[in-house]
């Protein structure tokens, strides 16, 4: 087999069941991989080749003893930096944890170690998660593959990258209002965030509590629905963890599922802002799911212009109470200037977070502080209602909802850095799905003239992951873009 | 939220416990100014009666059903990860007089 670093994991695990390659052949080409393209796209911010290497090995003596765990035994996957791997750096891509070790496994990767995965390397990110472009990032800004130009999106920006760029066979990231399905778009790979409660968040540095959730980013829909299922499950470690209900055997079920379906296209995300060739891509997606004899419905999200305001209370409020902790006291930076109690917490923060952080801790402040809780807080929980009733509607009538993942495809380095408004309407389409707890998947829908990757969102009802993945696989596996590799 | 909103950077940095410059301040103002009158669209929803939402799923309290005390990390590996330890012990600064 040549080009082991672009292959798919379903393509890999036939070959390693087959005996044509091995674990320690797949890792070591990811590696070459790395130290070839990394100083362009500069996607890790860590990696550790022997650590990879050394659980390659274990994974192919296994093989070998016929003890194989499955698909993803031996398989290679990347990690955001924002998950804990025990023993190796997480720093939220900030300076407040420039020094920090994980001591534990987070939940998502304990179970993928189950599943025999190879856990390799520190994936960049905007600092604690909060960008749509990677250029928050303490450390290094991150180049789109496709254009080193232009961003790979954001937050998990070093996630969709480095699988672009062949540097991993699949990665991990996390989504709090698009941060895997935005890059993933930009990025020309499949990018999916799970139904809230999935996948356990324990051992995920909480940005917006009730919206993080852990998600595979992958080249093919069944790729993500065998990561996925490797990493769901009911977490004592987590409270907010759900069991799952239905059909969790992604991968299987995607065999039987062909459709027709009942999609629903909101009228509301073709309006203003969406980029001409993003429309007209996704409108030719819609066209071919019609002519495959699926029943394309009009809906209407009626308070979908409203998520992102709902959003940036919601998630900055409740960053602001869980970036509290970062206080300069048990782990992370702590100020050299610091000599009393309120010095050590001030100057700790005002030196360890960058901008973004700060604007959002101290937005998320203010809407949550006395006299104004009412009219910022409360208000915005009341609209995510209604959000949420929006699409409990849509569901009514149509089985999966089709939308451009993002307005406009991957924008130059520096472009929105000064505009923080025009940066958080980047995930104008991706966040009222985080606001209603919904699973939703970006799979690759074609390019622009000048060559960047376009993503199409499908999004499913609640715990309807097995569905949507079936409608994305179908205009997936007749188009095949995801074949298409970057230049390096 | 009639009156055009105005964030108080002073007062809000301090309940949110971070040091900025005064640069930072000012550049802050004029961004979060901006960024609440873009939520000013929210005024022109009617809520009345919409219970509010905290949570995607209706989760309710977690109780324990025994106190068994797991496995746990030795007081060496959490105390060495603070910024300064000292025989098992967090150091900080001053706090009282």
């Amino acid at each position: 087999m040549s080009d082991l670093h672009f292959k798919t994991i379903a393509e890999l695990a036939a070959a390693l069941e087959a005996g044509d390659t091995t674990s320690v052949m797949i890792t070591q080409a990811v590696i070459n991989r790395t130290a070839a393209v990394e100083d362009k796209v500069k996607a890790f911010l860590s990696s550790d080749a022997e650590d990879a290497l050394a659980q390659a090995r274990v994974a192919d003596e296994r093989r070998t003893a016929g003890q194989s765990l499955g698909p993803l035994d031996g398989i290679p996957i990347g990690i955001k930096d924002t998950l804990a791997v025990a023993g190796q750096p997480l720093r939220c891509a900030s300076k407040m944890l420039e020094n920090y070790v994980s001591p534990f496994d987070a939940t998502c990767i304990a179970k993928l170690r189950e599943a025999g995965a190879i856990i390799y390397g520190r994936l960049n990110m905007d600092e604690f998660a909060m960008g749509s472009s990677t250029e928050n990032s303490a450390y290094q800004t991150t180049a789109n593959p496709w254009d080193l130009e232009t961003i790979p999106g954001g937050s998990s920006g070093g996630s969709a990258a480095a699988l672009a760029a062949g540097q991993a066979i699949a990665t991990i990231g996390t989504d709090t209002g698009g941060s895997i399905r935005q890059p993933a778009a930009l990025c020309g790979v499949v990018g999916m965030k799970p139904t809230y409660g999935l996948v356990s968040r324990y051992g995920l540095v909480a940005f917006a509590s009730s919206l993080d959730q852990v998600g595979p980013f992958s080249r093919t829909v069944e790729d993500a629905a065998l990561l996925l299922q490797a990493m769901l499950g009911k977490d004592p470690l987590d409270s907010t963890s759900i069991a799952p209900q239905g059909e969790t055997d992604y991968a299987t079920a995607l065999r039987e599922k062909k459709g027709p379906w009942k999609l629903g296209v909101p009228k509301e995300f073709f309006g203003e802002g969406i980029d001409p060739e993003v429309k007209a891509q996704i409108e030719k997606a819609i066209d071919w799911y019609k002519a495959q004899g699926s029943e394309i419905i009009e809906i209407s999200l009626p308070h979908s212009d409203l998520s992102v305001p709902v959003y940036y209370i919601v998630a900055t409020a409740e960053a602001s109470s869980n970036l509290a902790r970062f206080d300069g006291v048990r782990y992370g930076h702590r100020s050299p200037e610091a000599n009393d109690a309120l010095s050590l917490f001030t100057k700790t923060r005002g030196e360890g977070f960058g901008d973004e952080v700060k604007r959002r801790i101290i937005l998320g402040t203010y809407v949550l502080s006395s006299g104004y809780y009412d009219a910022y807080y409360l208000r915005a929980q009341k609209v995510r209602t209604l959000i949420r009733r929006d699409f409990e509607d849509a569901f009514e009538k149509v089985d999966a909802i089709l939308t451009p993942t993002s307005p406009t495809p991957a924008f130059r380095r520096g472009e929105r850095s000064d505009d923080p408004l025009s940066m958080y309407l980047s995930d104008v389409y991706t966040i009222s799905v985080n606001l209603a707890g919904l699973p939703a998947i970006s799979v690759p829908a074609g390019f622009t003239e000048s060559g960047l990757p376009i993503g199409l969102q499908v999004i499913g009802p609640a715990f309807g992951e097995a569905d949507m993945f079936a409608v994305a696989q179908a205009f997936e596996q007749d188009h095949e873009y995801y074949k298409a590799t970057p230049t390096l | 939220m009639t009156e055009k909103p105005h964030i108080d950077i002073d007062y809000v940095a301090n309940l949110a416990r971070i040091d900025l410059s005064g640069e930072e301040k000012a550049k802050l103002g004029t961004q979060l100014n901006d960024i609440l009158g873009y939520f000013e669209k929210l005024n022109a929803v009617d809520v009345e009666g919409v219970e509010p939402m905290a949570h995607a799923h209706q989760i309710d309290n977690v109780w324990r059903t025994d106190d068994e005390p797991g496995p746990t990390y030795g007081p060496e590996v959490l105390t060495e990860m603070s910024p300064e330890s000292r025989d098992n012990q967090v150091v900080v600064p001053k706090v009282v007089e």
